[in-house]
């Protein structure tokens, strides 16, 4: 059979997703090839975290399309070139370009346009709306000399607007027709919490405010309303509304609604034969949905008809989680109380700026919906609750009053009926995250991520589903305790806690006061290293040398056949050829094998305990020191030769990879933590892939954090933008403090972000913004660190009591292990195997061990 | 009696950590703990490294035990078993302390027949 064609017209996010379904669910293995017209110039973009554009995320960061993705021959992306006519007769679209596409199935998913009310002078200079990449750019240059703005409209928009505006440090006044902000989403009180804590951000608010007029002035605008006081500002953006974009289908004879989009029934089908309509341009189940998720469902449908499938759409869960400006707003279910009899019950505190309100049927056993300002820590698990068949408990206030012991309210993921819709946006219900966990073998958060979709579009409710799975695991009696081990029921960020506001400094005060028994090899590692993150003293003092793990014992990497290996620090990659040649004749004269390690240094293996000193005596002599390779702490920052030598380099990486090398040398932490400084965005050291990625450009340093080579590879995420090198440092010594404080033991910082309600916003809002007060803690402890670094293998050389470690036999020290055999290979040794050595090498028996 | 060797001075062996003594050509390796002293075969039997002298000693329930410093391994500090493994085990030696000196005897198995 020949092979068929979808024509997808919009590439906008339910666009993307239904080439994603066309690709996952099997269409396009069923012979279908996908053609998309793309009006923009560039692939789909997350349009709903648009306003991070202005925070410093990079228009590639916002794309939704993976690498590659379109390379599929089955897939071509026409970007530019908008369809411009439909003959749904000669079934066939036309584009701008001219090119005339036939088509077997074709999707408008053209979304929708910003409504610029019909009022004079609603066009011109500085006057702009907020929809696409090329508005927001246009705003930028705008505001480039500005110094204040206007955003007529007060909804969800307005305020990512006005967030815009006043990132770009424009005096901001929010203009709302309504007597309050938000109205389709929240009522009257909640709108006057929402008034008060955009207030106090320095946004000015004017509600049931008709702008009626805007005149050109020679400085400006002015907009003029029916009531009160004319405003005068540089620019102002129109964010009153969206309005379906359905003139392509009113061109082609296809039926409309009333207020606009194109009429679908539900299975999303047009009016004509084989067309179909899905997100904002589509009227369906009686309106246009403006939210992401129906269109995603929408999406979902068009998919699974082509295929045969019976999936219908009639309608979806408005329900919104939203934070502007920092503030959260959620609204969800009957938020407005419209159900016969729905009873509403209120919880306002003005001065926290914290507003509650739940609807719950007339016998106030079950939930309706809700709204919550100021806080909607409680919106993932009341959304699900609303409507479903879930009795509440005798004092509903419960589900959304302050508790006194600090646990978060409501009654938790075990209530939710199986049929719950846990992820709104990908529409998964709680029975599919505790099947994947029970059936699909996932065991964290990421794992259901991956399985189910759940949580990778919005994140809201990322801490509902890792409530399920640890819920699903414990019945399953796999345990997901959060207690570090056997000893200790608290986790290792909260060991960390306890020992940094208790001031602990010693394991039998912090296994006394907190813990139980011996300590094991879990324990007594991870309260070492959570001790030497805090005072920075000698590792292997006193009760701490009994803590550590072989590799900190002996301050060298333990290899398989019980030999070490060891690694000098060599910031940034830079050696001097007196440093190599120390190098080439200590692993010459102790017959060491030598390897160049990914971290740009020189790792040499086969030396036994009792050569570690006079090895290391030898390398701090020519002044070298650790490399840290055994610890749980930085290893390398990897750098190019930047600006210095290459000819397309911007900064100079390798001065900044020494700087911060040296900066976090020793700095114990819940696992490595490695480092990459590229010095243009060619990124030759692939800095991308370490924990903390830096990418020069032509105005200072991008910042990347969370990636990681090994299992599961992952790029770091952008952080920070063209910053100069003092908030760079400054700001990486606050992230990598905080994670030093708060992650769990060995969670690299990848998952240390996932796992954090908010992501990777939160963290930049604790770091940047100082949103928890933390700053000036994280900055003390990274400057006690710095001050107080000391190098390990020197302060081990001086003191002849530290010596007595590296001992092969307490009875015989000079005696090396007989057990250790090498053989050679290629000019240089490598441990023996078992069958290579000789038989009386092999000691110790397997034993037979009686049962008792 | 067992043919007892003396290996050092109690004070030379750290506390809650361990040290390799050879005995007679083998390689045993020496704890000492709150409790008192162990002596086990110094060879982690599924490495085959002559390393459990290195490993952190604690607890795992009642059992004193040590975990082997390659692979993680818990071995109970009397009996030599492995707790992760039944079938596998560290050869178990006698100690005592004698005018201040730390003496070996093998195997403990022998003493006790």
């Amino acid at each position: 059979m020949s092979r068929r064609t979808l024509v997808v017209v919009g590439h906008g996010m339910v666009g993307h997703r239904l080439v994603e379904l066309a690709v996952e669910r099997g269409l396009v293995a069923a012979g279908w090839d996908v053609v998309v017209h793309a009006a923009e110039p560039v692939p789909a973009y997350d349009r709903v975290g648009l306003s991070s554009w202005f925070r410093g995320t990079t228009a590639e960061e916002l794309s939704l399309v993976e690498d590659g993705f379109f390379d599929s021959p089955a897939l071509d992306l026409r970007l530019d070139d908008p369809v411009v006519s439909i003959d749904v007769e000669a079934r066939t679209v036309s584009s701008r370009c001219g090119t005339v596409t036939p088509y077997d199935a074709l999707v408008l998913a053209t979304g929708s346009t910003a409504f610029v009310p019909p009022i004079p002078g609603s066009t011109g200079r500085g006057r702009f709306v907020y929809r696409t990449l090329e508005d927001l750019e246009q705003i930028r240059a705008a505001a480039q000399g500005a110094r204040t703005g206007a955003v007529i409209g007060g909804g969800l928009l307005g305020l990512e607007a006005a967030d815009a505006l006043r990132s770009l440090d424009l005096s901001t006044t929010v203009v709302e027709f309504a007597p309050r902000l938000m109205p389709l989403q929240v009522d009257e009180a909640g709108g006057q919490a929402l008034l008060r804590l955009v207030e106090d951000l320095g946004v000015a608010v004017r509600t049931s405010a008709a702008t009626q007029v805007i005149e050109e002035r020679e400085s400006g605008l002015r907009l003029v309303f029916a009531d009160g006081e004319p405003l005068d500002v540089d620019l102002v953006v129109f964010s009153a509304g969206i309005r379906p974009d359905d003139a392509l289908a009113r061109g082609a004879g296809l039926h409309t609604a009333e207020r606009g989009g194109v009429l679908v029934d539900e299975t999303c089908a047009a009016s004509a034969p084989d067309v179909y309509a899905v997100g904002e341009c589509a009227s369906a189940a009686g309106r246009c949905w403006g939210l992401v998720a129906p269109g995603y469902a929408q999406a979902e449908v068009v998919v699974d008809r082509l295929l045969g499938g019976r999936r219908t759409f009639t309608g979806a869960d408005l329900s919104t989680k939203l934070k502007l400006m920092g503030i959260d707003v959620a609204s969800f279910g009957d938020s407005h109380a419209s159900t016969a009899g729905a009873l509403e019950l209120v919880y306002a505190n003005p001065v926290a700026g914290v507003y509650s309100k739940l609807v719950v049927t007339d016998d106030a056993r079950h939930l309706l919906g809700g709204i919550l300002v100021g806080d909607a820590s409680a919106y993932p698990v009341l959304r699900p609750l609303a409507g479903a068949d879930v009795v509440l408990p005798a004092d509903p206030a419960e589900l959304v009053l302050p508790r006194l012991d600090g646990a978060s309210p409501g009654p938790g993921a075990a209530a939710l009926p199986t049929t719950a819709q846990v992820c709104s946006c990908r529409d998964v219900s709680k029975g599919e995250i505790c099947t994947a966990v029970r059936e699909g073998g996932c065991r964290d958060v990421a794992g259901v991520k991956a399985c189910t979709g759940a949580g990778t579009v919005c994140g809201s409710c990322v801490g509902l589903v890792k409530d399920l799975v640890q819920d699903e695991l414990s019945t399953l009696g796999v345990a997901m305790s959060s207690a570090l081990c056997e000893h200790f029921d608290l986790s290792r960020a909260e060991l960390f806690e306890v020992v940094r506001v208790q001031g602990i400094r010693s394991w039998s005060t912090l296994l006394a006061g907190h813990g139980r028994g011996l300590g094991c090899d879990i324990c007594k590692p991870t309260a070492a290293s959570i001790l030497a993150s805090l005072d920075n003293a000698y590792v292997l003092d006193g009760e701490r040398g009994m803590l550590q793990d072989t590799n900190d014992h002996m301050l060298a990497n333990l290899q398989k056949d019980g030999t070490y290996s060891v690694v000098p620090r060599i910031p940034g990659g830079e050696v001097t050829p007196a440093h190599l040649i120390v190098l080439g004749q200590v692993a010459q004269d102790f017959g060491l094998y030598t390897k160049i390690t990914g971290g740009q240094r020189i790792d040499m293996f086969g030396a036994r305990v009792e050569q570690l000193p006079l090895i290391w005596k030898r390398l701090v002599d020519a002044g070298m020191e650790s490399g840290h390779a055994y610890g749980k702490s930085l290893r390398t920052v990897k750098s190019c030769v930047g600006q210095t030598w290459c000819r397309y380099g911007v900064q100079d990486s390798t001065t900044l990879a020494i700087e911060l090398e040296l900066r976090y040398r020793g700095l114990r932490s819940p696992h490595k933590v490695k480092m990459g400084v590229s010095g243009c965005a060619r990124e030759c050291a692939e800095a991308r892939s370490k924990d903390f990625g830096v990418i020069a450009t032509e105005n200072g340093w991008n910042l990347y954090v969370g990636g990681n080579g090994g299992f599961r590879p992952r790029h770091a995420d952008l952080f920070l933008q063209d910053v100069d090198t003092e908030t760079l440092v400054r700001t990486i010594d606050r992230v990598l403090m905080l994670y030093v404080f708060t992650a769990d033991r060995l969670q690299r910082t990848a998952p240390w972000i996932e796992a954090m309600e908010g992501g990777l916003d939160h963290l930049r809002a604790v770091v940047v913004d100082d949103s928890l007060g933390l700053c000036r803690e994280l900055d003390t402890a990274m400057e006690r660190h710095v001050a107080t670094y000391s190098d390990e293998w020197a302060d081990t050389l001086a003191d002849p009591q530290r010596l007595a470690r590296f001992t092969s036999f307490v009875n015989a020290p000079g005696v090396p292990d007989p057990s250790i055999a090498f053989v050679r290979e290629r000019g240089q040794i490598r441990p023996a195997r078992p069958e290579e050595k000789g038989p009386t090498l092999v000691s110790g028996p397997r034993l037979e061990v009686v049962r008792s | 009696m067992n043919d007892w060797t003396s290996i050092c001075p109690t004070g030379r062996l750290p506390v809650e950590r361990g040290m390799a003594a050879l005995l007679d050509g083998e390689q045993v390796a020496l704890f000492r703990t709150a409790d008192g002293l162990h002596a086990l075969s110094n060879r982690d039997p599924f490495s085959g490294a002559m390393v459990m002298s290195r490993g952190i000693i604690g607890c795992r329930g009642r059992r004193p035990m040590v975990a082997s410093p390659i692979y993680k391994q818990a071995f109970d500090l009397e009996t030599g078993r492995c707790l992760d493994d039944p079938t596998v085990g560290l050869e178990v030696y006698a100690v005592r302390v004698d005018a201040g000196m730390v003496q070996v005897a093998r195997p403990a198995r022998a003493l006790s027949a």
